[in-house]
């Protein structure tokens, strides 16, 4: 197992920049998610890591050596792909086997292994089936089969559980987990869903555009998100904005919002008159009748502990509250929004990016 | 608008039973979701009442009229399709009037301006009129899908995954939309899905149907705090309810029968233990953002809990679980009630 270091990692296709430099360390035994909307670099730069692409520029470190310029198959990093390609003409054990067979590794230890392999994935009983009549879910597993048993420094999952449907990719999230957990192999894994990425990592980066936009534990980039578009990019529902044009002064405790003055976190930063948004989760939006920010019912969804209410204010915003069940709530009410103060982040609209304050203490990435 | 009602319809193709003695009456302006994984019979109850299928067995009536052997033509429905399928070479103001200007219905004009132009408002379609359909996004087509469907004023829509194509903002989106629309139009809908987040925020009513079986009806909060069985119990809530053997927790006091303990995840109350009282190991924080599932190891089998994400709990610390409202289930999965 190994760390993986990516220094100042460029990737052009002709006129095309799709990775502008990224520089981030992959610690031992971590699961890293690289997240981001199609076409923001991920899938180019889990490429490069593996090999599968050069890059323009930068360097990549396996496990302290310098691998940029290796070829793949000298990287000794295994790579499960979005559409699991198994040989369907082998039943699951020559499946799991072939990396080995190819590898001239000696018989009596390809079948100790792959029975290994197949005994951390729950999958001994299907060792001499064929793959073809195999469940979308098995069929995944003997692809995570084939990838362990070469026991490589590295795992690179290409989204993985893009294919599966929406319950299915969640019991398969806790066995990915449960599977690194035991194997505590470092795993770099590319996916678009927020909430796989959420649910799985030690670590998210989270690109945009070819930028790495910010990098961080779950927690931390749900909590204290860097910019507008990891603010909205995290979150199901995803982060409220409300417009409103003000300034800031370092020390401020609050903000002017049509007639209301809404606490937030104090400020640690500056900003002349300018447009900004408060930023607010949703499970931090309350409605309380009494307060100045007024707002209307659209509707409310139960969620079983929860249901999502949507509102607008009267300045025209549309908001959504995540708010007990309990609370009875119908379509057309009036009411007013109180926020959780210390949770709130403030944004230049321009920019995007997140003012300084008691919550975002460090520096926002530019 | 009009009730809707099956009695006692069944429904088999070869030797598959798709429906088995189906009772459900749709009520009047009722938006009611039939919920079921694949072959559950969803598909083919809504055949049934647009006239697609005739049963084998029992009564579809209409409005208090006999329709079981009506033709589908005379049946007064409107039937959205999970696959969209616009008329490409026309605009969406076309597509839209489509169906009023079917040679059965013979709208005058004036009216279908009329009538398209107040759907379109609806569907938020109005700067697009215009637009042929082939230059819309997705949603936009869906949109265009339903408004089709919605410019006839029929007794009830016939619904079948309409959402199920869309990526998961769009669908939150339409949710709520579709919903509003609903209550505008005071409509009576007929709605089928796999999707359990649409059923539990779109409904007046949910009927779980399983094997071609209405296994429960009731409102999304009935189904969800009180449902008859195992399958019931697990069809609703994300992540799904725990169910762990009885003999996992020998101090909880439960009905004689009980074989299985049904606990969802908000009603696990967990705590560091300090003094061994431990039954179980947080294997794992699984964060949502807003909250975090914990999964928590008790002997071999794991129990997963909703807790703040700010709690002082990480992997490999001992907890001791307490269980708010558990559901106790008998040996072939119905609910025990406590008497």
């Amino acid at each position: 197992m190994a760390e993986i270091r990516v220094e100042n990692l460029r990737k052009s296709f002709g006129e095309f920049l799709a990775v502008r430099g990224s520089t981030f360390t992959v610690p031992d035994g971590d699961f890293f998610c690289l997240l981001g909307p199609s076409g923001c670099g991920k899938t180019t730069t889990l490429r490069m890591i593996a090999g599968l692409e050069l890059p323009t520029s930068g360097r990549i470190l396996l496990g302290g050596e310098d691998v940029t310029f290796k070829q793949a198959s000298q990287r000794d990093i295994a790579f499960v792909f979005q559409l699991f390609a198994l040989y369907p003409h082998m039943n699951v054990r020559a499946n799991i086997s072939y990396p080995l067979k190819s590898q001239g590794t000696p018989r009596e230890e390809v079948r100790q292994r792959v029975e290994e392999a197949a005994r951390i994935l729950r999958i001994t009983h299907l060792l001499d089936r064929s793959v073809s009549g195999l469940s979308s879910g098995d069929r995944q597993r003997v692809a995570l089969g084939r990838a362990i048993v070469r026991k490589p420094l590295a795992f690179m999952l290409d989204e993985p559980l893009g294919a599966l449907d929406a319950e299915f990719r969640e019991l398969m999230c806790g066995e990915l987990r449960a599977l690194h957990d035991r194997l505590k192999a470092t795993t770099v894994y590319v996916t678009h869903d927020q909430l796989e990425a959420m649910s799985m990592a030690d670590t998210i980066a989270l690109m945009n555009d070819g930028l790495l936009e910010q990098l961080g534990p779950p927690q931390e980039i749900y909590d204290r998100p860097a910019s507008v578009f990891v603010a909205d990019f995290v979150g199901s529902p995803p982060m409220n904005f409300i417009p409103f044009r003000g300034r800031l002064t370092p020390g401020d405790r609050s903000v002017r919002i049509g007639d209301a003055a809404v606490a937030v976190p104090e400020a640690r930063e500056g900003t002349p008159e300018a447009d900004l948004l408060l930023g607010a989760r949703p499970e931090h939006v309350q409605l309380s009748a009494g307060s100045e920010l007024r707002a209307s019912v659209v509707d409310a969804e139960y969620l079983g502990t929860t249901q999502i209410v949507t509102v607008t204010t009267a300045q025209g915003a549309t908001l959504k509250a995540r708010i007990s069940s309990e609370v009875p709530v119908s379509p057309g009410e009036h009411t007013g929004l109180t926020f959780r103060p210390e949770k709130l982040s403030v944004f230049e609209k321009r920019s995007g990016r997140v003012l300084r304050s008691a919550l975002h203490q460090e520096a926002a990435r530019g | 608008m009009a009730e809707v009602r099956l009695e006692g319809v069944s429904k088999r193709f070869g030797r598959t039973q798709a429906i088995a003695e189906l009772d459900l009456r749709v009520q009047d302006g009722e938006f009611l979701v039939l919920l079921g994984p694949t072959g559950a019979g969803k598909t083919t109850t809504l055949r049934l009442v647009a006239g697609l299928e005739g049963p084998d067995a029992g009564r579809v009536w209409m409005g208090g009229r006999d329709i079981t052997a009506a033709p589908p033509s005379t049946r007064d429905v409107a039937f959205v399709f999970q696959q969209y399928s616009l008329y490409p070479h026309l605009s969406v103001y076309d597509n839209l009037a489509f169906p009023l200007r079917s040679p059965a219905r013979r709208v005058p004009e004036d009216q279908i301006r009329a009538r398209v132009g107040e759907i379109a408002r609806l569907l938020h379609l109005e700067g697009k009129l215009d637009s042929r359909a082939t230059q819309l996004s997705g949603g936009q087509m869906q949109r265009v899908g339903i408004g089709r469907a919605l410019v006839r004023r029929p007794a009830i829509y016939l619904m079948d995954e309409p959402l199920s194509s869309l990526d998961a903002k769009l669908r939150a989106e339409m949710r709520v939309e579709l919903k509003r629309i609903q209550r505008e139009l005071g409509a009576t809908i007929l709605y089928v899905t796999h999707d359990q987040t649409e059923a539990m925020t779109m409904a007046s009513r949910i009927g779980v149907l399983d094997g071609g079986r209405l296994v429960q009806l009731g409102s999304p909060r009935e189904i969800y705090q009180d449902p008859v069985n195992i399958h019931v119990a697990t069809r609703l809530g994300s992540p799904s309810v725990n169910l762990v053997p009885r003999a996992l927790f020998p101090a909880v006091r439960v009905p004689e029968e009980t074989v299985t303990i049904g606990v969802r995840t908000e009603h696990v109350r967990i705590r560091k233990s300090a003094n061994g009282a431990a039954v179980g190991r947080v294997r794992w924080v699984e964060h949502l953002g807003d909250r975090s599932h914990l999964h928590v190891t008790v002997a071999d089998t794991d129990v997963i809990t909703l807790a703040d994400p700010h709690a002082d709990l990480a992997v490999g610390d001992e907890v001791a679980i307490e269980m708010l409202s558990p559901l106790f289930f008998d040996a072939r999965g119905e609910r025990v009630r406590r008497s």
